[in-house]
C-alpha cells in the first residue's frame, strides 16, 4: 500500500511538473480540449483566408469603388451622401478655395469643443503635443521637426486647408482620415483654434467673472 | 492446510475503496484546474512578427489605445492597426531598423502584417467592443495591463463566467467613459466608492447587461 501511495503521488508531482501552472506565459497556441464549434465556416474581421491568393478574408476594394451611403441617415441621400458637400468633405468652396471658418452642416459649441479634445489628445498630441507647440512625445524619440501652431502661417491658415491637411497629410504627416471622421476633424480644427487662441491670450482675454481667480485686477 | 490469504487481506476491500476515493479526488481537482481557459488560454504570448512593446508605446510614451485600435469605439471588432499607422512616427523615427522591415514592407506593398491572434473568442460569441467602451468598461477588465507588458499575453480566462460575473454585477467594474483607456485607473476613493459610482452609471446609463443566452450567442 505504501507503494501505491508513494507512485501515486510520484505521479501527481510529475504531471503537476509537465503541465505547469495556470497563467505561466507561453508561446504555445492555447490547448482546445473540446472544440464544440470554436471554430466555424465564416470570416471574421482582419482574418485569414486560405481562399484567396493574398490570404486575407477582408477584400481590398476594386478600383473606382464609391461606399454606398456610409453617412445616409435615411433612404433618401442627404448632403452627407456619398460626401457630396464639398465644405464640409473636402473643406473647399464652390469655387475651389479653402473653407474659412466652418462649414454650415457643423455647429460649433462646448461640446463639439471637448470631442475635439478628446480627438486631438489621442491622435495629435502624440506628435504635436498637448498644447500644440509641437513638442509632443515622440519629438524625444527622433521625431523631425513637427511645426508649432502657434505661428503666424498656421494661425491664418483658412480652416479648409488645415482639413485638407489632416485628411491628406502633408509632408511626413500621413493621412489621418481613418482614424478622424470628417465630423471630427472639424472638431479637432475646432479646438485646434482654441488652442492659438490660448497661446496668443493676453490678460484683456481673460473673462472678468474669473480675473480673480488668476489674480489679475 | 495453510491459509491462502493473510488475514490483512481482510482490509483489501477498505483499502481499494479508500484508493479509488483518492484517484476521484486528484482526477477531479485536476481537472477542475486544468481543463478550463484559466489553464488553457491564460499566458498565451505568440511570437509577432514584429516584436512591438506596449510597454513602450502605451506606457512609456503613453500613447492611448485609440491611436492604433481605432475602430475599438465605432465597431464591434478593435482593429489591428494599418502599417500606416506605424508608419505615421516610423518613416522618421528607427526608420533604418531591422525589426520594423516587414511593416516598411507592408507599407509599400498594401500586404498586412502577419499579426498573431491573442485573445481568439470562439465562432458562437458575439463579442461587441464598442458597446463596453461606450458605458465604461475600460480595457483592462479584459485584457489586463498591457501597457506594462513588452511581449502581450492574455491576461483574463475570458470565460463565458468570467463575462457573467460583470454582467451580472456591472457596477464593480463600469467607470467613466472617459477613462476607459486609462488602464491604470482604480477608483481613487476606493471599492465601495467604486461600487456607489458604478451603480449611479448603471442606473443613469440605463446599462443592462444580458444574461440571457441570445445576448451573446446567435
Amino acid at each position: 500500500m505504501r507503494y501505491v501511495s508513494l507512485a501515486t503521488f510520484f505521479l501527481v508531482v510529475l504531471a503537476v511538473s509537465i503541465l505547469g501552472f495556470r497563467g505561466s506565459i507561453s508561446t504555445r497556441p492555447p490547448l482546445e480540449l473540446i472544440p464544440d464549434m470554436d471554430h466555424q465556416a465564416k470570416y471574421k474581421p482582419q482574418a485569414e483566408s486560405p481562399f484567396f491568393a493574398d490570404g486575407r478574408a477582408d477584400r481590398p476594394l476594386p478600383a473606382g469603388v464609391v461606399a454606398y451611403g456610409r453617412s445616409s441617415t435615411g433612404g433618401t441621400p442627404d448632403a452627407s451622401f456619398l460626401g457630396a458637400d464639398d465644405s464640409t468633405y473636402l473643406g473647399k468652396n464652390a469655387d475651389g478655395s479653402w473653407v474659412a471658418g466652418f462649414p454650415k452642416s457643423v455647429k460649433v459649441d462646448a461640446r463639439f469643443m471637448a470631442r475635439g479634445q478628446d480627438r486631438f489628445t489621442i491622435y495629435c498630441a502624440p506628435c504635436h503635443g498637448a498644447l500644440g507647440d509641437g513638442n509632443g512625445i515622440t519629438k524625444q524619440y527622433g521625431m523631425g521637426a513637427t511645426p508649432s501652431y502657434h505661428d503666424d502661417r498656421l494661425r491664418t491658415m483658412a480652416e479648409g486647408e488645415i482639413f485638407n491637411t489632416i485628411t491628406n497629410g502633408k509632408g511626413n504627416m500621413l493621412s489621418q482620415a481613418d482614424k478622424l471622421a470628417p465630423a471630427d476633424r472639424w472638431a479637432v480644427i475646432a479646438y485646434v483654434r482654441a488652442l492659438q487662441r490660448a497661446a496668443n491670450g493676453t490678460a484683456a482675454d481673460v473673462p472678468p467673472s474669473h480675473k480673480a481667480e488668476l489674480g489679475l485686477k | 492446510m495453510s491459509k491462502l490469504f493473510p488475514k490483512s487481506i481482510n482490509l483489501l476491500p477498505f483499502k481499494l475503496l479508500a484508493y479509488a476515493a483518492v484517484v476521484g479526488g486528484v482526477a477531479t481537482a485536476g481537472i477542475t484546474y486544468y481543463a478550463t481557459p484559466s489553464y488553457a488560454n491564460v499566458g498565451y504570448a505568440p511570437v509577432q512578427p514584429v516584436p512591438f512593446s506596449h510597454a513602450l508605446h502605451a506606457g512609456q510614451l503613453g500613447m492611448d489605445c485609440r491611436f492604433c485600435h481605432s475602430n475599438v469605439e465605432k465597431s464591434g471588432h478593435a482593429n489591428i492597426p494599418t502599417s500606416q499607422t506605424c508608419m505615421n512616427c516610423h518613416n522618421q523615427i528607427k526608420t533604418d531598423s531591422p525589426l520594423l522591415a516587414p511593416v516598411r514592407d507592408s507599407y509599400a506593398s498594401g500586404d498586412p502584417v502577419p499579426w498573431v491572434k491573442i485573445h481568439i473568442a470562439p465562432d458562437y460569441v458575439y463579442f461587441n467592443h464598442s458597446v463596453h467602451i461606450a458605458r465604461g468598461v475600460s480595457c483592462v477588465s479584459c485584457h489586463g495591463k498591457v501597457n506594462e507588458m513588452d511581449v502581450v499575453h492574455q491576461a483574463k480566462s475570458l470565460t463565458m463566467s468570467f463575462c457573467l460575473d460583470c454582467h451580472r454585477a456591472p457596477e464593480k467594474f463600469i467607470r467613466d467613459p472617459k477613462l476607459v483607456t486609462n488602464l491604470d485607473w482604480k477608483n481613487p476613493e476606493g471599492e465601495k466608492a467604486q461600487i456607489e459610482q458604478g451603480k449611479k452609471f448603471v442606473h443613469n446609463w440605463n446599462v443592462k447587461p444580458p444574461q440571457s443566452c441570445s445576448g451573446c450567442h446567435r
